[in-house]
Formats: structure tokens, C-alpha cells, sequence
């Protein structure tokens, strides 16, 4: 069988539209990085020169630069392209501006944490100390504590919900269990300190404080986190080996086990890190029910047990006189948990790398 | 090792809806039978009720009697996993598990199970078993390789190997060879001629040609119209079925009036 094509007559007009566009002209080729150089040097002939506020200088700045490309796009170039280069701009715009909190909050976080951070900050309590010196050793291992038992209780319940919810639930029950656990995302912290704080009270009466119900707490917030991010790594997981999988004879169990969770393991282990580094600057909850303390406790079973969060919180609002010690205290700690959470994130980079099933040979 | 299957009276559903209506076909052991027919006309459906694998989708369920062996697989008592651990499938695509070596894929129906193979034992199955599936001296030297590092065809062949490691008594293909190129495609029927000195195949096809290349008796499946069950319209012979059907829907089908 042959088949004919036919591109029919080709009208003299349609070719001549053609032709132009193709030869439609563009800006040279270090134009726009020149336009964007003389919007620079606008913005601090304005600041400097006359005064104007940086915020206002760089708006104005700013606005003629996008205006000037787009309009002179818009000459040489066409409409089609000078739309495409108001929406990289504006795009550009919007990622640098989202981009902006996160650097400030960095460099101030850095800035002023680094020089509190020494060997005495990293190895010492603030037991007995007024004034210099003093550290977060207590707060760095109620963190690590309180975390650690809070993740050790949330993932198998998170992952043996999504398990379900994706492998097994069906019916009413599935969709029930759905319900509660996105309105559970959306309980405020200090609502499920409360609630710790409810349940232990109803143990160990009023006033107590434990380590172990702030891991409770934690792992309220934790649960419906891990949850969430299993059960759509799982839903990634193709049908077409479940079935694979059966068709060897498999079992369900053993097919869940052996294929569908490694198949989504780099997912999961990425989700529960970021579960783990979202809950892990949680302060609400751990000020009410593990307390404050100068003391280290490595007993989450047994009194109050400092954490980070709440070190930054107690150092900034109670500080001594003179009061910088404390307040440098506080920023050392910030930068202590941030390097934490960083660290957390980076390891689920490098898990999710490691563990994804690798295409290539 | 092979088996033949006696279907009855069979009726597939899907919750309400019945799929595939009334089937009554014999499966002749160590030989292989062609489904052809349109879309939609319940070949796949019918194919998958051989291993039970249709019960895997929710409120999907079968009435009638499949024997094979002199048991009927959907007696009360028979344990669904077991018959698929002897009834072996291959799917339209490949499906090599992505997290598996060439090597573990074919020993996944064994490990996947729990069983402990001593080292020269689980070499001697995986080359059996990519012998058979004529795949052995493609990837010998490269067995700790991902499954997923080969071609399209490759994987075919490995999953094919990866049913045949199991030693199954009925080999199901389910348009094995719809997404492969036309070498992989001859490689593959060159492997189903091998495989049916040993095994039971049955095999889901649109490829008119290859059901007369490949099998020994090809089953016409057909639908009234939408939203109608698929029946069984005619079986027999290949020969015959190709070149003098007894019914007038199956020789408008193989002659290309229609579907």
C-alpha cells in the first residue's frame, strides 16, 4: 500500500506571510542585558542622586525595564516575541521577589547566629548560668528527643494508612479515614499541644510535663503529613507491576511489601523527612506540654525537657541584663535548628536520589 | 508439565455489567490458541478470568466453570494466589519491576515468595530461564543491570522469562508483542514456537497475521454492539478459522470488512 500526499496548491499570498515571518528581525543579542544594566545604574542615579527610597528607585527602575524591552521588542521583533519577553520578565520578576524573604531570612539567621555557635554554645545548659556563656546542649537533645519519638510513632501509622488507603480501602471507610486525616493537616499546633496536654493530664494530673506527650503532640501534627505524602507516592506506583506481581503468584501482602513499597521508597523517605523537618520547629505545643528548663533531661518519660524552638522562644522573652548574651543566644539556637532542618532536607535529596529505581544502566 | 483447560458456560461481570457472555471453549495443552476480535469484545477479559487476575479489579466476578486438571479453578476452596503461581502471565507492556536487577527480575516469582535459593541454584534458573526466552546471550553480561535498562522488546522477553522461571503449567499472553517494533515481534513468535513444546500458551492478539503465524487454534470473539456482552462466535482450527470460517462475522473480520 502506498500512500500519496498531496500538500495541494500553494497560494502566492500564503507564501509571502511566510516568508516574512521568518525573517522577522531580533534585539542583538546582549540587548536586553544592556537594558537591564542601564535599569541598574537608573535605580542608583535615583537613590543616590536624588534621594528617591530604595523601595521606590527599584520599582521605577524596575518598571522601565520591562516596559522599555517589551515596547522595543515589540518594534523589532514582533508581537509574538514581545509578549514572550513581558512574561519572562514578569515570571523572572515574581521568582526573585519570592526568592527575597528566604535570602533576607538566611543572611540575618546566619549573620547574627554564627558568632554565638562555639564548642561551650554547642556542649553546655544554661544550668546556673546569668549572663554569658551558658548553651543549648539541653534544647539541642530535647529537639533531637521529642523529634526522634514523635517520628518513630508517626511513620509506621502513616504509612500503614496510606498502605491502606491506597492498596486496601475501598468504601465508606477509606473515604472516612481520607476526611479525617485532611482536616487532622489542618489542626492548629497549639490545639494538639492542648490535647496532649488533656490526654496526660487525665494520667498524670494537673501540671504535668513530659517529653513523651510533647512527642504525642508532634506526631498529631506529624501523622496526617506522612500520610498525605505516602499515599500519593504509592498512587505513583504503576498498576501494571501489582499485576506483575500477581500473575507471579504473588500475594498481596508480599506484592505490597517487596514491589509497590520499594518502587515508591525514595518518595516516602523524602515525604517523612519533610514531615519530620516541619514538625521539628514546632513551638506552640512543646511550650505547653514539655515546658521550659535550664536543665538537661534525657528522660522523656519523666518532667519538663527543653527544646530549640522553645529555648529561641524563652531566651528572646526572658533575658537576662544585660540582656545581648541572651538575645545572641537566641539567634545561635535559630541558626542551630535551621542547619537541622536543612540537613533533614538534604538527606531526603540524597535519599530520593539513592533509592529511586534507576532507568539507566 | 503443560495442562489443558476446559471452560464452560462462562459469564464475566463487572460489578453489574457483564462483560464477556456464555463461553464454552477446550484449551489443548502444549499447543497455542489465538483470541482475535474488535476492542472491547472481553478477549482480555476472558483471558485474565484463566488465572483469576480478573478478580484483582474490584466487584469484578465470574460465573460458569473453568477446569483444568480435573479442578475447577473457581471452587470455593482453591486459593487464587496459587493458581496464578501456575498460571503465568505476560502483558501487553513489559512491566519489568523498575527496582530489580535483570537478574532479580527473574527470580522475582521465587523470591518474591519468600523461597531462599542457594547461589547455583538461582544462577542455573536465570539462565534456564533467559534461555528460553532467548534472551540469555543478549544480556548475560549484564545480569546485575536494571530491568530497565533494555529495549522495549528486551524487556518483553524478560518478563516473559520472568513468567517462565515459576515453571508455570499455562502461559497467558495478553498482546504480548502491541508495543514492540517488527524484529522484537518476529523474536518473540520465534519464542512462543519454542515455548509450546513445554507449555500451555494462550495468546490475546489484534495482529491477524501473527495468530495464523503462531497458533495451532484461533477463538473469534465478537460483541453485538456497545454496552452489549462479548460471546465466543466461533473456534477452531487456525487453517480453517483463516481460510473457511463457518461463520459469516469471522470471515468479515478476517478478510478486513469490518473491526
Amino acid at each position: 500500500m502506498s500512500v500519496h500526499l498531496d500538500p495541494g496548491p500553494q497560494r502566492a499570498s500564503d507564501s509571502a506571510a511566510l516568508d516574512e515571518s521568518w525573517y522577522a528581525g531580533s534585539l542583538p543579542r546582549f540587548g536586553p542585558w544592556g537594558l537591564l544594566a542601564a535599569a541598574v545604574v537608573l535605580a542608583v542615579v535615583l537613590h543616590l542622586g536624588l534621594g528617591m527610597a530604595t523601595g521606590v528607585a527599584v520599582a521605577v527602575a524596575w518598571l522601565v525595564y520591562v516596559v522599555g524591552l517589551t515596547g522595543w521588542s515589540r518594534i523589532v521583533e514582533g508581537v509574538r516575541k514581545s509578549v514572550d519577553r513581558l512574561a519572562t520578565s514578569l515570571v523572572t520578576s515574581a521568582f526573585l521577589i519570592a526568592l527575597l524573604p528566604l535570602t533576607t531570612l538566611l543572611y540575618q539567621v546566619i549573620s547574627k547566629g554564627a558568632p554565638a555557635i562555639n564548642s561551650t554554645f554547642l556542649t553546655n545548659s544554661m544550668r546556673n548560668v546569668v549572663g554569658e556563656g551558658g548553651g543549648i546542649y539541653h534544647a539541642l537533645m530535647g529537639t533531637l528527643l521529642v523529634t526522634g519519638l514523635a517520628a518513630l510513632m508517626s511513620i509506621p501509622v502513616g504509612i500503614l494508612t496510606a498502605v491502606y488507603l491506597v492498596e486496601y480501602g475501598h468504601g465508606r471507610l477509606s473515604s472516612a479515614i481520607t476526611f479525617l486525616v485532611d482536616v487532622m493537616t489542618g489542626i492548629p499546633s497549639i490545639v494538639a499541644g492542648l490535647f496532649a496536654y488533656a490526654l496526660f493530664v487525665l494520667f498524670f494530673g494537673e501540671g504535668i510535663r513530659m517529653g513523651f506527650a510533647g512527642a504525642v503532640a508532634l506526631s498529631l501534627l506529624m501523622v496526617p503529613l506522612v500520610v498525605r505524602s505516602c499515599e500519593e507516592m504509592l498512587k505513583l506506583v504503576p498498576n501494571e507491576l501489582r499485576e506483575a506481581s500477581y500473575a507471579l503468584g504473588v500475594s498481596q501482602w508480599r506484592t505490597i511489601v517487596k514491589v509497590v513499597i520499594p518502587t515508591a521508597l525514595a518518595g516516602i523517605i523524602t515525604g517523612i523527612t519533610i514531615a519530620t523537618a516541619r514538625v521539628i520547629g514546632e513551638t506552640a505545643p512543646l511550650l505547653i506540654i514539655c515546658g521550659a528548663t535550664d536543665s538537661t533531661n534525657l528522660n522523656p518519660f519523666n518532667g519538663r525537657i527543653m527544646t530549640l524552638p522553645v529555648y529561641i522562644y524563652s531566651q528572646y522573652k526572658n533575658p537576662g541584663i544585660p540582656p545581648e548574651f541572651s538575645i545572641q543566644r537566641a539567634w545561635g539556637a535559630a541558626l542551630v535548628l535551621t542547619i537541622i532542618i536543612m540537613v533533614l532536607n538534604l538527606v531526603a535529596r540524597f535519599t530520593s536520589y539513592y533509592f529511586s529505581p534507576k532507568s539507566k544502566a | 508439565m503443560a495442562k489443558s483447560i476446559d471452560v464452560s458456560d462462562l459469564d464475566i461481570f463487572y460489578g453489574s455489567f457483564k462483560a464477556v457472555e456464555d463461553v464454552t471453549i477446550p484449551i489443548a495443552a502444549r499447543s497455542v490458541t489465538a483470541f482475535i476480535g474488535p476492542s472491547g469484545c472481553g478477549k482480555s477479559t476472558f483471558l485474565r478470568s484463566l488465572n483469576r487476575m480478573h478478580e484483582v479489579i474490584p466487584g469484578a466476578r465470574v460465573e460458569g466453570k473453568i477446569v483444568i486438571d480435573g479442578r475447577d479453578l473457581y471452587d470455593a476452596d482453591v486459593d487464587p494466589v496459587e493458581v496464578r503461581r501456575q498460571i503465568g502471565m505476560v502483558f501487553q507492556r513489559p512491566n519489568p519491576f523498575p527496582t530489580m536487577s535483570i537478574y532479580d527480575n527473574v527470580l522475582a516469582g521465587k523470591k518474591l515468595n519468600g523461597k531462599r535459593l542457594d547461589k547455583a541454584t538461582a544462577d542455573e534458573v536465570v539462565e534456564k530461564s533467559l534461555a528460553g526466552a532467548n534472551l540469555w546471550n543478549e544480556v548475560k553480561d549484564r545480569l546485575k543491570k536494571p530491568g530497565s535498562s533494555l529495549s522495549g522488546g528486551q524487556q518483553q522477553r524478560l518478563c516473559i522469562a520472568r513468567a517462565i522461571a515459576v515453571e508455570p503449567q499455562v502461559l497467558l499472553m495478553d498482546e504480548p508483542c502491541s508495543a514492540l517494533d517488527p524484529i522484537s515481534t518476529s523474536a518473540i513468535e520465534d519464542l512462543i514456537h519454542d515455548l509450546k513444546e513445554s507449555y500451555t500458551i494462550v495468546i490475546v492478539t489484534h495482529n491477524m497475521q501473527q495468530a495464523a503465524r503462531v497458533s495451532e487454534t484461533t477463538a473469534f470473539f465478537n460483541l453485538a454492539g456497545t454496552g452489549q456482552p462479548g460471546r465466543l462466535i466461533e473456534y477452531g482450527q487456525t487453517a480453517k478459522i483463516f481460510s473457511n470460517p463457518d461463520n459469516e462475522a469471522t470471515e468479515a473480520y478476517i478478510s478486513g470488512r469490518f473491526g
